[in-house]
């Protein structure tokens, strides 16, 4: 089914703009016009298709379901809900205080907050198409993990000393209120299909709105590299996972600011090149998961050295994801 | 005179809401008096954890999308 995005990208670059095949800027543009088309029409059926069936889950009930709940069953449903549940990055602070005063652990909260970013159905959606159904796997488990991981190490290290005082006060007074029920009956019941459908269509055009100029951007990228970096060149020179490349992509990857969506066609592109899997997947959670401006949010609900230990345990953890999978790779 | 207060971290979708708003109350001739709420602490008292979200007269009627204009023609109709 997916051959006639290569058939409408082959139209469009040898017949009607008339170049020669097999040349670099052929390559580059077929690369290009085939990735964006595919993607777009992948994105809008499967974004509309995946709000239809999960129009009802939102941050409200995620709060009122990981309230009171053990801790580890918290961690693991925090990250869980993260990878699933729509939220904008911009509504982070909002639901971090929801879940504070609901008194959620801090690590618990975090676990959401860091896997949301790193797996979405965009995402996933774009792995399967992109580098199979393996890699996907791989790559839900392992940004699952981060999320739990981190989650659990915040709260063995007290984490909640260093939210800013109203935080720390919200947390305190929703420990003790967690007994009761926290739900204040502000969340609808059940949603008829016809507001699941408007649901669905504003969440289609608001995703596909915010994430379209980065497939461009990442396609662009790919497209780039597909046809201007000489062959060979990537894997000659980080074909190996030398150990100091995976902490170097890692810092490149942080002053980079892409979303999942824009940094999916440039992994593709880099693993076709020979960039080993784990540099491939240190770069790309790098550079959508540590991110400055969002660090920069947080500052209002946590402390400096709050912020600088999250920060801290991101970067580690993906040099050793990296590190990890450049080792097991070739056996995957 | 309506209070309407809009809370939200200040992303385009709040701005947005705002303006619509703005401008509904304008067209219909209602006067209102409009605050954009940006402080995490005062969007935390009133327990929403989805923005943009609307608040009118100290009462919370919306939250987690930029309103359709039928809701806001009823806020500030009805």
């Amino acid at each position: 089914m997916l051959q006639i995005f290569s058939d409408l990208a082959g139209w469009l670059t040898f017949d009607l703009m008339g170049l020669e095949p097999n040349t670099k800027l052929a390559d580059a543009i077929h690369f290009f016009i085939e990735d964006t088309t595919k993607i777009f029409a992948l994105l809008l059926l499967m974004i509309y298709g995946i709000a239809l069936v999960r129009a009802s889950l939102n941050v409200e009930r995620v709060r009122d379901y990981l309230a009171g709940k053990n801790r580890f069953v918290g961690y693991f449903m925090g990250s869980g809900f993260g990878a699933v549940t729509p939220f904008c990055s911009c509504s982070s602070i909002p639901v971090f205080l929801g879940f504070t005063s609901a008194g959620i652990p801090v690590g618990i909260t975090m676990a959401f907050l860091i896997t949301s970013p790193l797996i979405n159905e965009v995402a996933v959606l774009l792995l399967v198409s992109l580098l199979g159904w393996q890699f996907t796997v791989i790559y839900v488990l392992v940004g699952m993990s981060v999320g739990m991981l981190a989650g659990a190490f915040l709260d063995s290290i007290r984490a909640e000393r260093w939210l800013q005082s109203f935080a720390a006060k919200a947390l305190e007074k929703g420990k003790a209120q967690a007994s009761h029920s926290n739900s204040e009956g502000m969340i609808s019941t059940s949603l008829t299909l016809a507001e699941r459908h408007r649901v669905a269509k504003d969440e289609t055009l608001g995703i596909f709105g915010r994430v379209w100029k980065w497939v461009i951007i990442g396609v662009g990228l790919g497209a780039a590299l597909h046809g201007f970096v000489p062959d060979g060149w990537i894997e000659a020179h980080l074909g190996d996972g030398q150990w100091w490349s995976v902490p170097a992509v890692v810092i490149i990857g942080i002053p980079l600011y892409s979303n999942a969506t824009g940094v999916i066609p440039v992994m593709e592109s880099l693993i076709t090149y020979g960039l080993p899997v784990g540099t491939t997947l240190a770069f790309c959670m790098s550079t959508v998961a540590a991110s400055f401006p969002e660090f920069i949010l947080l500052k209002q609900v946590m402390q400096w050295r709050l912020l600088a230990i999250v920060f801290a345990i991101l970067l580690i953890s993906f040099t050793l994801i990296g590190w990890i999978f450049n080792a097991i790779g070739p056996m995957l | 005179m309506l209070n309407i207060k809009v809370l939200g971290s200040g992303c385009a979708k709040c701005t947005k809401t705002a303006e619509i708003i703005t401008a509904i109350a304008n067209e219909k001739g209602i006067c209102i008096a409009l605050v954009k709420e940006t402080n995490p602490e005062v969007i935390m008292d009133y327990k929403v954890m989805s923005t943009p979200a609307v608040v009118i007269d100290e009462k919370l009627v919306h939250w987690g999308s930029i309103p359709h204009r039928s809701m806001i023609e009823s806020w500030l109709v009805g």
